[in-house]
């Protein structure tokens, strides 16, 4: 039998990765448009936290990331439930992981949207308000929709460096794609075979990914037109 | 609530040192994380040079294996890499009966070859993409000179590709470097791995990696630092003008 039955484990370990990519994916698209709207907004602190923040979370590896913080905060929930005498509870691997990577994806995205929104002409953004709509509906009919174009190059490159830092998160302690990788390989003893599976897994992933983003771009480019050479 | 005695006390290890020897008397830490990205990088870049001119290639069968290569290495985490590498290679008896086993046992060389093959792919897509991007009055110039193919490759396509890749290189070289710190992954003491032994030995999380977090962020700055004075250097051609 194929791997002594352990496909089955590492499709199963396969959805949780998948799982914590996407949420990270959104977390991270969050916190990549308010990390924009900061760094262009008129508040001197607002931009230079957004401004820290994009620069330190670069910097740094995401496994550093994800050790700092999976260890680092569930040290600080344990010295203040110590604090206050009742017990610490143990913080869930996979919301660890989601917030860890969601993160550091923040910080990418936060690029990628300031570039993107300062794409759109100011006075699209300056008629929606000159013809009464409040601030949140211009960035969601007027902003928004113009900014997908210029967006998704650059979104497309994160989230697919994004699924590819998701393989790191086993370190934490998460039962994913490579922790039952990793248990299929002492078990058979066909290392090779089971990371070449990983790896097919990994790879169906990007390649699925990128044709889906292309057509996305396709379709929020409509109506420009493109350089012919 | 961070123990400042801790990071003084434990921030030799980083450096190569350990109880009672100097820094540098191993090279742990970030000698190790250094040779790490040196190595596949100067090697990579080495990879590259032939292999984007193959992916330029108009011939299919030249460019297919290198379109396939850059392919598979940049749609698969590099960590999957390194363990198909240092786990898998021993799953197979002519790879352990082979002279190279003596090499491909130690984590230090899988590392170096899973970093190497890596950021080579993604190095020769920069190049290819410069390649392709070159000036048709540039190659028209070097034919009307009188330039063979090879002779026009090495004067003036790759030596103007090279410079025009170096803004999109120097972030290759940063996630490149930021990369390295998974060699702790496979038993490796780069800093990472030298951040991990402190914390098991003492529990305490911020102290170890809040300073390895702190010598990654120098060596990102410098890096840019170092490509922002070769652009200026190498590139002052195509920068705006200043007047």
């Amino acid at each position: 039998m194929f791997l002594q039955g352990y496909l089955p484990s590492i499709m199963e370990g396969t959805i949780l990765t998948l799982q914590v990519a996407v949420s990270a994916l959104l977390v991270s698209v969050v916190l990549g448009l308010i990390g924009a709207m900061f760094k262009m907004s008129p508040s001197k602190p607002l931009a230079w936290l957004a401004e820290v923040y994009s620069t330190v979370v670069r910097g740094v590896p995401d496994l550093v990331w994800m050790l700092l913080l999976f260890f680092g905060v569930q040290m600080l929930i344990n010295e203040l439930f110590a604090q206050l005498g009742w017990e610490a509870p143990e913080i869930n691997s996979f919301f660890a992981g989601v917030m860890t990577i969601g993160f550091i994806f923040g910080a990418y995205m936060t690029e990628t949207f300031r570039g993107a929104i300062m794409a759109v002409p100011k006075g699209q953004m300056e008629a929606g308000l000159a013809y009464g709509m409040s601030p949140l509906r211009v960035f969601l009919r007027i902003t928004f929709p113009q900014m997908v174009r210029f967006a998704l190059p650059s979104f497309s490159n994160n989230w697919l460096v994004l699924v590819k830092s998701t393989a790191l998160v086993s370190v934490i302690g998460l039962n994913d794609v490579m922790y039952r990788a990793d248990t299929a390989k002492s078990i058979t003893q066909e290392p090779f075979t089971v990371y070449a599976v990983v790896g097919c897994i990994f790879l169906a992933i990007t390649s699925v990914s990128d044709l889906a983003l292309k057509r996305l771009e396709k379709r929020y480019s409509t109506g420009v037109r493109e350089t012919e050479l | 609530m961070i123990d400042l005695n801790l990071i003084i006390e434990r921030f030799p290890a980083f450096l190569g040192g350990t109880d009672g020897a100097p820094i540098m008397s191993t090279s742990d830490g970030l000698q190790l994380t250094l040779e790490l990205l040196g190595l596949s990088l100067a090697f990579g870049l080495l990879l590259a040079v032939p292999m984007a001119l193959m992916l330029v290639s108009r011939n299919k069968w030249v460019a297919r294996p290198v379109w396939l290569y850059t392919y598979v290495f940049r749609g698969t985490p590099l960590l999957v890499q390194l363990f198909i590498i240092y786990y898998g290679l021993s799953q197979f008896d002519w790879v352990r009966d082979s002279w190279a086993w003596e090499y491909l046992r130690e984590a230090y060389v899988c590392a170096i070859l899973a970093f190497t093959l890596n950021t080579a792919a993604y190095t020769t897509e920069i190049l290819a993409g410069q390649i392709r991007n070159t000036h048709y009055g540039e190659i028209e110039a070097a034919k009307a000179m009188g330039m063979g193919k090879w002779l026009m490759m090495r004067r003036i396509v790759i030596p103007s590709a090279l410079r025009r890749a170096l803004p999109a290189y120097s972030n290759e070289v940063v996630m490149m470097m930021q990369s390295t710190s998974i060699a702790g992954l496979v038993t490796l003491a780069d800093l990472t791995g030298v951040a991990r032994r402190v914390f098991s030995d003492t529990y305490m999380p911020f102290e170890p990696f809040l300073t390895v977090a702190g010598i990654y962020l120098v060596m990102t700055f410098a890096l840019v630092w170092l490509f922002k004075k070769a652009e200026q250097r190498w590139l002052a051609y195509l920068a705006p003008r200043k007047h």
